[in-house]
């Protein structure tokens, strides 16, 4: 288990008031409100379609809410370029397809964004690089291409990627989804291991176990909206919603 | 970074190419390929044989013994020095330097226009991305030979050089052409010239090594400074200590003709307009599907992490874009180059033009005709090479 954080007396490093997202006339995100402390890991689960991936790519603003306030570590999401310049600067993403630059190598799909976006000379870029990959196990793999790479080793090296701008919060939008299954192990493995250490992280993924190990809240999201949220414990063990329980059965039929 | 790249690229490349080498599958295919040639150059041997007796039998001389021939061929535009009194094989050379000078402005100018309009379609901006669609669907639909036609014949409805049109000062359009003053050359010009081409590779080398060294210390520094001192104060020091004069030579409306200045003929003029604007909408169209190929994950990838469009677009984008846009764009220029062969419709003297004047003076059309082809093919196996050279640069590791 994992040292428990008391969400109170943290910061908070993401709040999301009363959200509300459009696509045309498709009403994505209703009158969302979370609030996510320093430190805390935050599971997002729910049928596919109920606005999960749209509400962390909020956070970041790789999407544009269309009403209410998101917060990111003190910084406003809106227009301006500087904040989300500095939101961009704090906030690491792992996408499910991976997305990793084909045309460079893992060492350098690593530097690229710490050199032109933090200004960090190339030795240490390397250097912290090289850390990173192996803090994912996969040192001996910098030179090769990723699509030389297994998709399981894609995945880390995109964890390794992300961690490389030092990000103070780490989205993650089901990381495990594209992989084959003997490959969802290790990506885990690597997220767990993030996780005791501390690092703030929304993980949008249907995988029980990982959320029942680390996750210290669990929000179940239908039809843009937060249904429930509280302890693994108490979303997984007494749902009080049918809607919650309809898609827990069917979670746990697949699995 | 790409010079890491290519070093593992070539790597890579090296060991494949090893491992086949030896492998079974190709020495078969080199025995299939080295068959094939010989198929091929003997039923030429064949075809030569039959055609040479053929000819012998009915009096008809064949072989290049002409090409020293005197021509008597007038040809109006000659990049080097040419009379009618010269050799035939001057005049198809005249000829050959016509056709390259057409296809390599063309080429020059429809990428940098196709590439405009390419990224202009994949533009946020509505009426931008609209008036480029539109472009496309015109230019690219209309047989290249009805264009040319319309721009010879806009150009020939231009006036006459007693009323020609004056748009700038020492710049005239008229049915003669286009005429632009050029400076009076002398020797300090050549120095002030080659002062400006040394100052501009030291730029690139110093932009390059400034861009590095940005990257390894992290620090950004201007590299104007030194480009302007480089480019333009140098060259300006060489060119007036020299006393180059700044005479222009202008072009002057003088009876039926301009003189002084540089003249464009209309026929270069309508053939250059109608090869680039043709060609930049076919540019256009592989420069975007080029982009557009950029999967939606890596912009997202790359402004997750906080690039700005400017760098996504140098680093992430064209990089695998070119990949994407190369191949074609080689086949693209190719149909430049061939299409300026349709320049005998509107009377520029190109390689064509050249070689089927001759072959009506001479009668000696086999020759001839493989004269341009092999004029085509060399210019065509040149870009090709350059091209698949350039490709290999570009091209993506798979596993
Ligand atoms: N770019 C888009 N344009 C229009 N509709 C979209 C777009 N992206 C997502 N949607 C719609 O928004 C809803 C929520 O999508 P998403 O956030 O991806 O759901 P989830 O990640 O929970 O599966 C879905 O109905 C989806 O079809
Ligand atoms: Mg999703």
């Amino acid at each position: 288990m994992i040292a428990e954080t008391d969400p109170t007396t943290k910061a908070t490093a993401v709040s999301i008031q009363k959200v509300n997202k459009w696509y045309g006339s498709l009403h994505v995100l209703r009158d969302v409100d979370l609030d996510v402390a320093a430190g805390e890991r935050v599971v997002i689960c729910g049928p596919s379609g109920s606005g999960k991936s749209t509400l962390i790519r909020c956070i970041n603003n790789l999407e544009e809410h269309q009403q209410g306030k998101i917060v990111v570590d003190g910084i406003q999401v809106d227009h301006n370029i500087a904040h989300l310049d500095a939101i961009r600067r704090e906030v690491g993403m792992v996408f499910q397809s991976f997305n990793l630059f084909p045309h460079l190598t893992v060492l350098e799909n690593c530097t690229l964004a710490p050199m032109l976006v933090r200004g960090v000379a190339r030795p240490d870029a390397e250097a912290q690089a090289r850390a990173y990959l192996e803090r994912v196990r996969i040192p001996d793999q910098a030179n090769k291409f990723p699509g030389q790479l297994s998709g399981g080793q894609q995945q880390r090296v995109a964890i390794a990627r992300a961690l490389c701008m030092k990000p103070k919060i780490m989205l993650f939008d089901e990381p495990t989804s594209a992989l084959d299954p003997e490959m969802v192990k290790e990506v885990l493995d690597t997220m767990v291991s993030l996780a005791k250490d501390g690092m703030t992280m929304i993980c949008v993924t249907h995988e029980m176990g990982f959320a029942r190990e680390v996750a210290d809240r669990v929000v179940f999201m239908d039809h843009g909206q937060i249904v429930e949220s509280g302890s693994p414990h108490s979303v997984f063990g007494q749902p009080r919603t049918d809607r919650l329980k309809l898609f827990l059965g069917q979670v746990l039929r697949e699995h | 970074m790409t010079a890491l790249n290519n070093d593992i690229q070539a790597h890579n490349r090296r060991a494949t190419m090893l491992g086949s080498f030896v492998s079974n599958v190709a020495v078969r295919r080199f025995i299939w390929q080295a068959l094939a040639a010989l198929a091929l150059f003997g039923s030429v041997f064949w075809l030569a044989a039959n055609l040479h007796h053929n000819l012998a039998a009915r009096n008809i001389a064949s072989g290049f013994g002409f090409l020293t021939r005197e021509a008597g061929l007038p040809i109006a535009e000659h990049l080097i020095a040419y009379t009618p009194a010269d050799s035939y094989f001057r005049a198809l050379l005249v000829g050959t330097l016509n056709t390259l000078s057409v296809a390599f402005w063309s080429i020059i100018l429809a990428t940098i226009l196709g590439t405009a309009i390419g990224v202009a379609r994949t533009s946020k901006n509505w009426l931008l991305a609209k008036l480029s669609s539109i472009y496309v669907d015109l230019f690219r639909d209309v047989p290249l030979l009805l264009q040319l036609f319309l721009w010879y014949t806009i150009l020939q409805k231009l006036p006459p050089v007693r009323q020609a049109l004056n748009p700038v000062a020492g710049v005239f359009l008229s049915n003669r052409g286009l005429s632009f003053p050029v400076v009076d050359w002398q020797a300090a010009h050549g120095w002030t010239l080659l002062a400006f081409v040394l100052c501009l590779l030291a730029t690139t080398l110093y932009a390059k090594r400034a861009s590095r060294k940005q990257l390894e210390e992290g620090r950004a520094k201007s590299f104007w400074p030194v480009a302007i001192i480089l480019l333009v104060i140098i060259p300006l020091v060489v060119g007036f200590s020299l006393g180059a004069s700044t005479n222009l030579d202008m072009p002057q409306p003088k009876g039926f003709n301009i003189r002084g200045g540089v003249t464009v003929s209309p026929e270069f003029f309508a053939l250059l307009v109608g090869l680039v604007i043709y060609n930049a909408a076919f540019i256009a169209e592989i420069v975007r599907s080029g982009l557009e190929s950029v999967g939606r994950g890596q912009h997202e990838a790359a402004r997750a992490l906080g690039l700005h469009p400017k760098n996504i677009l140098t680093w992430i984008v064209f990089p695998q874009a070119l990949r994407v846009i190369v191949p074609p764009l080689t086949s693209q220029y190719l149909n430049v180059t061939k299409g300026s062969s349709l320049a005998v419709a509107i009377g520029y003297q190109d390689i064509v033009s050249v070689a089927t004047t001759s072959m009506n003076q001479t009668g000696q059309s086999i020759e001839l005709v493989g004269v341009i082809m092999g004029v085509y093919l060399t210019i065509s196996l040149s870009i090709s090479l350059l091209m698949n050279i350039y490709n290999a640069r570009v091209a993506l590791v798979e596993r």
